[in-house]
Formats: structure tokens, sequence, C-alpha cells
């Protein structure tokens, strides 16, 4: 992928379930290298959107390119190129962490060669050379959830999805993660990231707001605060999402 | 209070109280002690070391009379999934041998939203109804003290806000209230809070004055580039602490000095170091900064 | 207010369990299958068992007696040879179940009534049970023969083949092996209802966070034990019905005791198996952990040790004395004792004795692990 390329290209990607519209007609670019939010109220459709960029759930309607491959009939090829991390799943509690790093090296096609050097350099970039060996269960959440985006970006990926994952851990981690991903976003790769805390929303450089399927905002923090006349993406949210329809 | 499981010592030599009618906050990260607490308090687990009363009940002495008078919504939806809103309620009501009838003023602002839904299946609900049935559920039996562990964690901005405007109307009706919570807004409407981490309590006081006791001068920095603002200020050698702020980088400095005077050295130093573009200004510090110095001495 | 307490328990379990249409379905359905399946397949009769006959001689007498093998039901001549020399070889490949040689001069020696005429039957005992019933099908046949023979010529008074016992079956004439088997089935099938959904049951509650709030109310652990019991009795008694029906409508099992007795120590039983569920449950951590704890520990001493399948009798005298722990083995002769023997209490007091107290002392056990605190 050559700078300028988009690094995810979205046009009227839509997914139904039944006579339900999970996602409706979106349509939104995401520049290489770009820090890009994805916020959403619960149900609003922001996983199901994930999924379908991920190449994990086919489009109802509409197409989108992921780091220039299609998510419909190149997945594999997509799959290669980007990494995931969600809060729900990230590493095998049961396996130590030098054996999680060597899982993913081994999935992703890594030589060992090159699984060797990378899993020196991050476990030492995080500092955890002494906790190698040590069960990924018996480490603290933030560590572990940094644990997880560094191991998602192994094998080099050219965007990284990241599905909530600073939920409950304490302010300073929160910030320490933040800190990873503006770092993977200086070497050039593009994030995507979805999250709760809004002051996270801050941090992108371009956000989208998902409600009831559709997108309501997108464009850069500052430029829709100042267009709703507001002081905070919290403020901003709560906005939009006020005229959402009410449902249970 | 001290209680271990294992190795692991979950709270450590806590001491704390609650006034009757206070709104009081926990505040902290997880695996901070938080639930370990609360399920303290509700009798379900004793303590290593220590006591605790609640409603002038000993926990480990008392424990039924203090179960029929405590709402105790525990972290996670806790409520029975195949069993509808009405169902899931009169069963509460049942089994603290009290009708919904009875309950019903007391519930009323919360089931106000969820009575279009009394015969929707729980599992149905969005995360923001299902933590409102959860509320209603502990509110039905008309406790005299809501034990409240996360309820709003996983639960959108818009739903997170109603929930706490309902909290502040139960306060108002003298109801005492102890809620735990990741989120630093949410800490700012109660009457004290509480901030707890690796099992000690780091410091108990009403959010302004928890704010006040950030101790070093405190600058907001704004710049486009906010990853390169932080290394280069990461290097300033008068930097006490730097961090992202949503849409800035707070900068604490280690001198006592005139804020004027290190505003404008920071800029010079700044567009020295290639952000001509930065801006820099004084600023009062808030709860988040509060905490995050005290975790930060406390790490 | 506690009556009331409990109460809303009861009806909110039995709600559980009428939403759970999977779950639902598949208990109801379940013993049906079961007795059906295990009525059918679990047979330890014999048909159609494969027949060679040596036969030199070829006689008259030989060949009447043959043709009563070839007519009836039970065997099928599969081979007829003049040689012994061809038996061997369709025995390794499994073409014969039994051989029958007939002495060159058959007819010679029935006739003279001197000598015993000699027939040899030789069986493959590689499954000594099924080669015993094979062998006395095969001297029934024989015998029942000789007995018409010796009928043609009344003035002798020595008969060729002699019937050494007159063997009556009692209870169970036709040694029908179902009639063995579902009592135990009825067994079966209570302990895995029993004892797996009230093990889940509770151990859902635990996962899911809702026992925690359970626990914080006035609800008492014995409330909470009775009120997860109490609905699954009534399934259990659906069960006991439906396989019951089962057994006399599709394999004609005899009823010839008291059916309210029987529904009555079914109850029983299927109260000790949803104690030990929710003993169970109480001591496992986890949803999985108390399923497989139940299966292995109730269904599988059941099947084995109990008597239903495999005699108590067989078993080697060290094991003997552990089968009296299995509810399911006193329940069996409960069972059979008064479906195929027709007794009733003044026979069966002393296992309902054993069933009563095993009751009181699992609910009572049920009722102490269940700690009101958590840790």
């Amino acid at each position: 992928m050559t700078a300028g390329e988009l690094a995810i290209s979205a046009h009227g990607l839509t997914r139904r379930f039944g006579s339900f519209v999970a996602v409706d007609h979106i349509t939104f670019d995401v520049g290489a290298g770009e820090v890009f939010g994805f916020l959403g109220a619960n149900g609003a459709g922001k996983t199901t959107a994930i999924r379908m960029l991920i190449g994990l759930l086919a489009p109802s309607d509409g197409s989108a390119t992921v780091a220039g491959f299609d998510v419909v009939t190149q997945r594999a090829q997509l799959r290669r190129r980007i990494g995931y991390m969600s809060q729900r799943f990230s590493l095998y509690g049961d396996l130590t962490v030098r054996e999680n790093i060597e899982l993913y090296g081994g999935i992703y096609g890594l030589s060992d060669a090159d699984i060797d050097s990378r899993t020196s350099a991050l476990l030492d970039s995080l500092g955890l050379a002494r906790s190698a060996g040590d069960l990924v269960a018996t480490l603290p959440l933030g560590w572990k959830q940094k644990l997880a985006f560094s191991v998602a970006l192994l094998h080099e990926p050219a965007i990284v999805f990241l599905d909530e994952p600073t939920g409950g851990v304490d302010p300073i981690t929160r910030r320490q993660f933040w800190e990873l991903i503006y770092a993977a976003a200086a070497r050039g790769t593009t994030v995507f990231v979805t999250t709760h805390y809004m002051d996270e929303a801050e941090y992108c450089d371009r956000i989208c707001v998902l409600v009831d399927g559709t997108i309501a905002a997108l464009g850069t923090p500052a430029a829709l605060k100042a267009e709703h006349g507001v002081a905070t993406v919290d403020e901003l949210f709560v906005q939009l999402a006020r005229g959402a329809k009410v449902t249970a | 209070m001290t209680k271990r499981y294992g190795a692991v010592t979950a709270l450590d030599d806590i001491s704390f109280d609650v006034k009757a009618g206070e709104l009081f906050g926990l505040v902290g990260p997880d695996g901070a002690g938080k639930s370990t607490l609360f399920r303290i308090l509700t009798t379900l687990v004793l303590p290593d070391a220590g006591s605790a009363t609640v409603l002038g009940f000993d926990v480990a002495k008392d424990l039924w009379q203090i179960r029929s008078r405590v709402g105790y919504m525990p972290g996670g939806f806790s409520l029975y999934p195949d069993l509808s809103v009405a169902e899931n309620l009169e069963f509460f009501a049942a089994v603290f041998g009290t009708t919904v009838d009875a309950g019903r003023e007391l519930i009323a602002p919360v089931y106000r939203q969820l009575e279009p839904f009394r015969d929707r299946r729980a599992d149905a609900l969005s995360g923001g109804m299902k933590q409102k049935l959860a509320l209603s559920c502990a509110l039905v039996h008309r406790p005299e003290i809501l034990l409240l562990d996360e309820p709003t964690t996983g639960v959108d901005a818009v739903s997170r806000r109603e929930f706490w405007d309902q909290l502040a109307v139960l306060r108002a009706a003298g109801l005492t209230i102890v809620v735990s919570t990741p989120y630093m807004d949410e800490a700012l409407r109660c009457d004290r809070v509480a901030l707890i981490l690796g099992g000690r309590i780091l410091g108990i006081d009403v959010p302004s004055a928890m704010a006040g006791r950030f101790d070093h001068p405190l600058f907001a920095v704004h710049g486009g580039d906010r990853y390169g603002l932080l290394q280069v200020l990461r290097r300033f050698p008068r930097m006490h602490s730097v961090y992202l702020f949503g849409d800035s980088l707070h900068y604490a400095d280690d001198r006592a000095s005139e804020p004027a005077a290190v505003v404008a050295e920071l800029t010079a130093y700044l567009a020295a170091n290639g952000h001509a573009d930065a801006r820099v200004e004084s600023i009062a510090a808030g709860i988040e900064d509060s905490f995050i110095a005290l975790m930060g001495t406390a790490a | 207010m506690r009556h009331g307490a409990l109460r809303a328990f009861m009806a909110k379990e039995v709600r559980h369990i009428l939403r759970d249409r999977q779950t639902l379905t598949i208990l109801l359905l379940m013993p049906l299958v079961q007795v059906v399946l295990f009525g059918f397949a679990l047979r330890s009769d014999v048909h159609d068992v494969r027949l060679v006959i040596v036969d030199p001689a070829q006689d008259v007498a030989s060949l009447s007696l043959r043709s009563r093998f070839a007519s009836s039901s039970r065997f099928r001549i599969v081979a007829t040879t003049r040689s012994a020399s061809a038996v061997e070889p369709l025995f390794r490949r499994g073409d014969a179940e039994v051989a029958l040689a007939f002495e060159p001069d058959f007819a010679g020696r029935v006739a003279s009534r001197t000598e015993p005429a000699r027939v040899r039957l030789s069986v493959d005992a590689s499954d000594p049970n099924t080669a015993t019933v094979i062998q006395s099908y095969a001297r029934a046949v024989i015998a029942q023969w000789a007995e018409e023979r010796a009928a043609d010529m009344p003035a002798v008074a020595v008969r060729p083949v002699r019937i050494a016992t007159a063997v009556r079956m009692r209870f169970n004439p036709t040694l029908e092996s179902v009639n063995l088997f579902v009592p135990g089935l009825i067994a079966l099938v209570l302990t895995l209802v029993s004892a797996l959904m009230t093990a889940i049951s509770l151990s859902r509650e635990k996962e899911r966070g809702t026992m925690e709030v359970l626990l914080v109310s006035p609800l008492r652990p014995w409330q909470i034990i009775v009120g997860k019991v109490l609905p699954y009795l009534a399934l259990a008694f659906a069960n006991v019905i439906t396989a019951l029906l089962a057994a006399w409508l599709v394999f004609h099992v005899p009823f010839r005791g008291s059916v309210l007795l029987l529904l009555g120590e079914s109850l029983l039983y299927a109260v000790v198996s949803l104690a030990l569920g929710v003993l169970i449950a109480a001591r496992t951590s986890s949803q999985r952990a108390a399923m497989m704890v139940a299966m292995v520990g109730t269904l599988l001493p059941s099947t084995l040790l109990s008597g239903m399948i495999f005699p108590i009798a067989s078993m080697p005298a060290w094991l003997a004395p552990f089968t009296t722990i299995i509810p399911a083995r006193w329940f069996i002769v409960v069972a059979r004792g008064i479906m195929l023997k027709g007794v009733g209490l003044p026979y069966l007091w002393r296992e309902t004795l054993v069933l009563v107290g095993m009751a009181l002392v699992l609910m009572l056990a049920a009722v102490r692990s269940f700690k009101p605190r958590l840790a």
C-alpha cells in the first residue's frame, strides 16, 4: 500500500439481519497512518460494521476495501494485512507471554528468525522481558491489553482494528495504551479503534459517530465540536445519541 | 478490613465510612478491590481481618438483618434473561416478602422508562435498559442502602447520564448509595469520592477537594502533533509529569514558579523543537489529574 | 412471608424450565427414546442362530430331527455336511454359531433304545452368555423331538435322549431380556434427568451472577434448594409415566403390582437423585464441571453397578459391597419386584427404607453444603 492510498474505503456498506438493518449504507474513508475513532451506543451497529471490514461478515449491500483488498472477494489476503484486538478476546491465559507471541507469529506465517527478533523487541519495549515466562492470566489487565495490542502488531499489518481495547483499566494505563497507538500510527500503521471513553475519542485524528446504523457525524473532533457548538466529544455524542429512536 | 485470596491481597487494611443519605463513590480500575469490598459489605464474603458494619449491623454476625435491608447490584447483568421485565420485578419483590405495588413509588422514575417493555424478556433489552431494570429490582423492596458495583460499565454515554440522574433523585429522597465506577465524570456527581487502587484507599474527599490535592502547577498544551509534543515535553528538564488529556496534553511542572513564566518558557522550548503551533495555558487541576498523580505515587 | 418467597422462587424455576424449549423437549423425549432404544438394543435373546449340520448317515431319524431345527424360527441352517472337518473353518470365519453333529448310526441307535443315540452340540462360546442361551434352545428342540418320538412308542420305557431337569422360568417364562432391563431403564432415566438438571440449574445461577443477588436477600439456603428440587420432581414424575407407558405399550413388559406404589417409589428415587444433583452443584465451580461430575458420578455407577445390566451376583466379591451405596441398585429391586413379581411394600420395605434414608441424608448434606456466603 503506498502513501496516499486509502487504508479503508467503505461505500454504502449495509448489513441486514432479517428485517432489522444493523448498518445502513455507511460511506467513509480512512487514510493511511490515521488514528480513526468509531463511536456509537451499544446496538448502534459498531460491531457489525467492524466485522464486515475485517471480513468476518458479508455485507448485505454496498462494498468496502481494506488495505486495498475487497472485504468480500479478497478476504484471505486481507486477513494477512490486518491485525485485530478486542476486549473480549486477546490472548490465551493459560499460555505464557512468550508462548502467546510465538503462537501468533506462527499463525501469521512469520519465520522463526523474525519471531525471535520481534519477540525480544516487543518484550523489551513493553518492559516485559522478565515476565516472558509468566502465564498471561497472571498479568494485570492493563499489561494484558498492552501485550495484546503489541501482539496484534507483530506481523506489521497495514491496519489494526481495536474493538474497545481499554475497558476497565485505570487512567494511567489507558494513556500508556494510547501512547502505543500513537507510536504505531507514527510508524505508518493505520489504527481503527472503537471506544466508550469519550476522552479517548479526542485522541483520534478523525472520528465517526454511528447512530441507529447510520453515520451521524464524521470529521476531526475539533471541527465536529465547533460545528455542534459543544466543548467535548462527550457532549457531542449525547446530543447525537439523544436523537436516536427510543428503543429498549 | 483486609481480605486475601491465596497469595493475592485484594483488600489491604482499608478503613472508611459512609454517612447516611450520602452518595458515595468508589473509583478505581479493575482489580483494585472494589468488587471484593462490595461482597464484604453485602455479607457475601468475610474479611480476613478487621470489621465492617452496615446500617449498624455487623457483617460477620448479623448477615440476615443486612441482607433484608440492602439493595445490591453486582457487576455485570445479574437478572434472569429468560424472564420478562415484570416477572423479574415481581420475583425480587416476592423474595423480599413484599410486592411491586409497595415499592412502586420508589422505583417510579426508573420504571417509567421500562414500563412500555414490561412484557419483554430481559435479554432482549439494550445494555442501558438492563441496568435500569437491575436498579429497579434492587429498589423494589425499599432498601435502606444501595450498593451498586460498576452499574454503568459497558453502557452508552446517554444511558449512563440517565442512570446517574436517577441516582441523584434517589439520593434527594434520602437513600444512602455506595457506587463504584471507572468513569471520572461520574465521580464528580458523588458527595464524596474514594480512590481505590491495589486494595488500598489512596484518598477520600469531596470531589472538588480531591481536585485541589493536585500540588503542582498544571498547564494544558494544545497542538497538532500530540504524540510529538508528548515526546518533546518528556525531555523538558523541569517536567514533573505529562500525559494525554482529551484534546490536549496536561503538563505539570516541578517548580512552584509563576504560571506566566512557565507558559513563556514552554512555548519557546516547544517552538525551538519544531512545534511552533503549540499553545500553552495555565489551568486548574481536575479530579482526574489528582487521581493520576495519586496513582503515580502509589505505583 | 417466607412462604411467599419460596412460592415465588418455585414459580420462577418453573418459568425457566418451560421457557428453555430445547432442554424441555430433550428432557421429556429422552426417556422415551432411551427406553425404546435400549429396549430394542439391549437384549440377550438370540434369534437367527446359524446352525451347521454334520450328518454322515442322513437317515430317517436324523432327517426328522433336522427338519425340526429347520422349521424352528430361532435357527437357520447355513450348511449341511457329511464330515466334521468342514465345521472348523465355518466357526473360524464366523459363518456358524453352533454345529449339530449326528453319530453315524443315529437312526439305528434311536430304534434300538438300549443305548442312547448321541448328538454333539458344538457352540461358539466366544460370547459365553449367548452360547449358554443357544445351548438351551438347541436342547429344548432336541428334547421336544425326543418326547414326541417316545410318545410314538408308548410301550418303551427307555427314552433315547433324556431331559434331566424340568425348568420353568418363573416371572419371566419367555426369558424376555427386556423385562430385565426396563426397570433399570426407568432408574437410568430418573437419574439422568434429576441429577443432571438440578446440577446444571444451580450452577447456571452461580455462573450468571444471579446467585449473588439471591444470596443478598432474605431467602434462606434451604428455600433455594427446595425451590430448585420441587419443580424438577414434577418433571421427573412426567418422565416416569412416559417410561412406563413406553415399556408397557412397546415392549409389553408386564405390570403385575401396584402402579401407585411404583410411582411413589419412583418419586422417592427421584428425590434422591435431585438431592445428589444439588450436592454436586453446591460443590463444583462451573456448569461444565457440574455436568461432568453429574454424569460420571451418577450415570456411570448407576449403569454399571446397580444390577441394571450386569448382575451383582456376577461381580467380584470385593466390588459387591460398593453397590450398596448406589441408590439405583435399591430402586431396581423395587421396580422389578413391583413390575415383574407383583409384590408390595411388605416385601420391599427394606429397600424403601434405604431409599428414604438416602433421600434424607443427601438433602441434609445438600442444604449444609450450600453456604450462605461465597467464601
